[in-house]
């Protein structure tokens, strides 16, 4: 192996190039100035995106990862630098999104002395990261990151932090780079058991009504032909969970809908009827079971999931596949009998049927704009092969619930963390990882306003990605249950919010506002039509609400229509 | 599955052997705090291979949080393996210390109480002596009742230390691990 002398910056960027990273997102400070400085020289081969604030940097860095699969990388400084990931970081851990930060740290003689911008960065990141590690020592950085990049993309993947003292920065070392395959207390992919199939397959074989919920773990495993083989062989009904979406194409006669508080009715109330369910790749959130005593309770469930944890966590399984969603699907559909389900997909219609019949009767074509109205027309517009990353609120259950994703990584969204101010970034990265596509971020006016300074990311990069904010002048979905739960006490809901169109103007970025119906359709076409990044404000009904919705401690199949 | 005994709380032993690294009890104990479990007793110390970490920890809980938490402290990418162990599953042991003043030997009294309870005089000095009793909780409380009256100037009780009876040893799940 051939071995050159350098610093630990100039390290960490050999480094990242020899995982092949091509694209990272950053802000610079004293801590990790070394770093920056080793980067200059290779800023043709590594594209740095200078962020706004660091939680843009590592939104960005997981919208980057959801578009395509690869690893996104961050560089923030010490103290609050590093405290600006931790958002992120929660976010990407609880969504099991690949990142790896890299951050400064004061030299390692100052570790622990309330130095300037020394914070205890491994003390504060151990909870919301797969792993991290401190790094005092040159020669211990390429073995460091080679670990982190292993850990951030195999198994259930997550973030993992780099602190790097700022000493190990300016070290020499002689550099190679042995990328990690594995080490003995990380076993990332577990062992298909044949038994598990077996009993599950069986269990499939009987069913007289399967129901199938597929989540992110199926799309994490890049399992969707899989799946889709899956589906068709056994006829049986499939759902997503909110992070599935896109795993299963929605115009698929199997496709039943989404399940969840805000999902749809049949797959919702069928989790009650069904005698077989079978959950591939999610962990059932509590968001997807409602009142856990009272979901599936009929029914024989096989959980397949690659994290062992995850296992009989909620929900105890009648059959459990520890295993990577593709190998499971893969050796299911080997075994499963061919099988239709005619009778029990039309109960499927007929919920449906209910479903849009009843929410019908409580819209109108006469009022203001609704957010369905507007989130239906992108879908046509798009065909649903748009990448469509959303924010936090109603705005976001409307568009999982409207939107007709016909591809895999069209959806990303903050789901288990629920981060408002998630949206604009992410969809920054995911354009940079996928510019061939079409990224629409859908946003509300509360929580375009949590990190709407990464217009200027937009501005200066040139990021094409087209914002669509849906202003009901309020925050929409605590309003929604301030209504419902808590006699309307509007208790500071209501927004007043600054000119969005001026705003993206005074960042150069194209805009404009669509307050009629009748404009509708031209403000869209303009949107999409537009070459580069473009604002679409619509002002929509204030006091609208999402439903169906499965109200807290409710169960699945006591799901409201109105 | 679901039976009155997997939601029964009583006392139970986690054994988690990781690898030697900075951080590590932190990481350990983060997953129960999460759960808001109490931990009744910590040791740490290397176990039998070398460059292996063997945490022992005593709580109170059910077995549905104990299970969880196994599960969780697995997930953990530095942990090799972890165990739970209901109370009849292993041999455990805390050690003792009492120190007391020398004077109250004088009536033999507290040799006495030592004898009786299979204690030992660990040092004598001129003004107080250390006693020494390796036991069960129970046991070491026991003679903790019966100094005080003589008068207990220092009592230390260190955590649970406890080896499992099942014989598989860790060396064997070790070169399981490593042959994955
Ligand atoms: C960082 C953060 N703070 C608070 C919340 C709580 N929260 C959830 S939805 C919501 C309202 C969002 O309002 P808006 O962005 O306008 O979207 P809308 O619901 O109106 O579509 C709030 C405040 C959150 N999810 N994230």
């Amino acid at each position: 192996m051939k071995t050159t002398q350098c610093t630990g910056a100039q390290a960490v960027v050999r480094s990242l190039l020899a995982e092949q990273v091509t694209t990272l997102f950053g802000y610079p400070g004293g801590a990790i100035m070394p770093i920056y400085d080793a980067l200059y020289d290779h800023r043709d081969a590594l594209e740095h995106i200078l962020v706004r604030h660091e939680q843009g940097a590592i939104h960005a860095a997981q919208g980057y990862a959801r578009a395509t699969g690869r690893t996104g990388v961050v560089f923030a400084t010490s103290g609050p630098g590093a405290t600006n990931l931790i958002t992120g970081l929660a976010d990407a851990q609880i969504d099991s999104t690949p990142v790896v930060c890299i951050t400064g740290q004061v030299a390692s003689a100052l570790l622990g002395t309330d130095a300037f911008q020394e914070t205890d960065v491994m003390g504060i990141s151990m909870p919301v990261t797969k792993w991290n590690v401190q790094v005092t020592r040159a020669a211990e950085i390429p073995a460091a990151l080679a670990k982190a990049f292993h850990i951030a993309r195999t198994g259930r993947p997550g973030p993992v932090l780099v602190d790097i003292t700022k000493d190990a920065q300016l070290g020499l070392l002689d550099f190679t780079y042995e990328p990690c395959t594995g080490f003995r207390s990380y076993h990332p992919k577990p062992e298909l058991s044949h038994s598990a199939v077996q009993e599950a397959a069986h269990l499939l074989d009987g069913a007289r009504k399967p129901l199938m919920v597929v989540g992110q773990g199926v799309l994490l495993a890049n399992a969707e032909e899989e799946l889709l083989r899956f589906a068709e062989k056994t006829g049986m009904p499939v759902a997503s969970t909110l992070l599935g979406l896109g795993a299963f194409p929605t115009d698929h006669p199997l496709y039943v809908g989404f399940v969840g508080m805000h999902g749809d009715y049949a797959p919702n109330i069928k989790t009650n009827a069904c005698d077989v369910l079978l959950a591939a790749g999610m962990r059932f959130d509590d968001r997807v079971t409602g009142d856990i005593s009272r979901y599936a309770k009929q029914a024989k469930v096989v959980h397949v999931d690659i994290d062992a944890a995850e296992i009989n966590k909620i929900i105890t399984a009648d059959v459990a596949v520890h295993a990577d969603a593709k190998d499971a699907l893969r050796a299911l559909t080997a075994l499963v009998q061919p099988r239709q389900h005619a009778d029990w997909l039309q109960e499927f219609s007929d919920a449906k049927a209910v479903e849009v019949e009843t929410l019908a009767q409580h819209t109108g074509t006469t009022g203001e704009l609704r957010m369905d109205e507007v989130v239906q027309l992108l879908s046509a517009r798009t065909g649903g092969e748009a990448l469509v990353v959303t924010d936090v609120g109603q705005h976001q259950m409307v568009t999982a619930r409207h939107y007709r994703y016909r591809s895999t990584r069209s959806n990303i969204t903050s789901g288990g963390l629920g981060t408002m101010g998630f949206a604009l970034p992410a969809a920054i990265g995911a354009k940079l990882a996928a510019p061939e596509r079409t990224v629409v971020a859908v946003i509300g006016d509360g929580g375009f306003q949590m990190t709407l300074q990464e217009l200027g990311t937009i501005m200066q990069s040139k990021v094409a990605v087209k914002v669509l904010i849906l202003n009901n002048r309020f925050l929409g979905m605590v309003r929604q249950w301030q209504q419902l739960f808590f006699e309307k006490r509007y208790s500071f809901t209501e927004m007043v919010s600054p000119d969005f169109v001026t705003l993206a103007k005074a960042y150069g970025i194209a805009a404009e506002r669509v307050e009629a119906r009748e404009n509708l359709e031209q403000g869209m076409a303009r949107m999409l039509g537009h070459a580069g990044p473009y604002l679409l404000e619509v002002m929509v009904e204030k006091e609208d609400n999402v439903f169906p919705m499965v109200p807290t401690g409710a169960s699945v199949s006591e799901i409201r229509l109105a | 599955m679901k039976t009155q005994d997997h939601d029964r709380e009583r006392s139970f032993t986690v054994s988690i052997f990781t690898e030697d690294r900075i951080g590590m009890l932190n990481r350990v104990t983060i997953i129960f705090t999460r759960r808001h479990l109490n931990i009744a007793s910590i040791t740490a110390s290397e176990s039998e291979v070398p460059g292996v970490f063997r945490y022992t920890i005593v709580l109170q809980a059910t077995r549905a949080q104990v299970d969880k938490v196994v599960g969780q402290l697995e997930r953990l990418v530095e942990v090799l393996k972890a165990f739970v162990h209901e109370e009849e599953e292993i041999v455990h042991q805390e050690i003792a210390l009492y120190k007391v003043r020398t004077g109250t030997l004088a009536n033999g009294a507290v040799e006495r109480v030592v004898r009786e309870n299979h204690a030992r005089i660990l040092s004598v000095d001129t003004q107080f002596l250390v006693i020494e009793r390796t036991g069960h909780v129970a046991e070491t409380q026991a003679l903790f009742e019966q100094l005080k009256p003589f008068g207990i100037l220092e009592f230390a009780r260190s955590g649970r230390v406890a080896v499992t009876k099942p014989m598989k040893e860790l060396s064997t799940y070790l070169k399981e691990l490593e042959a994955k």
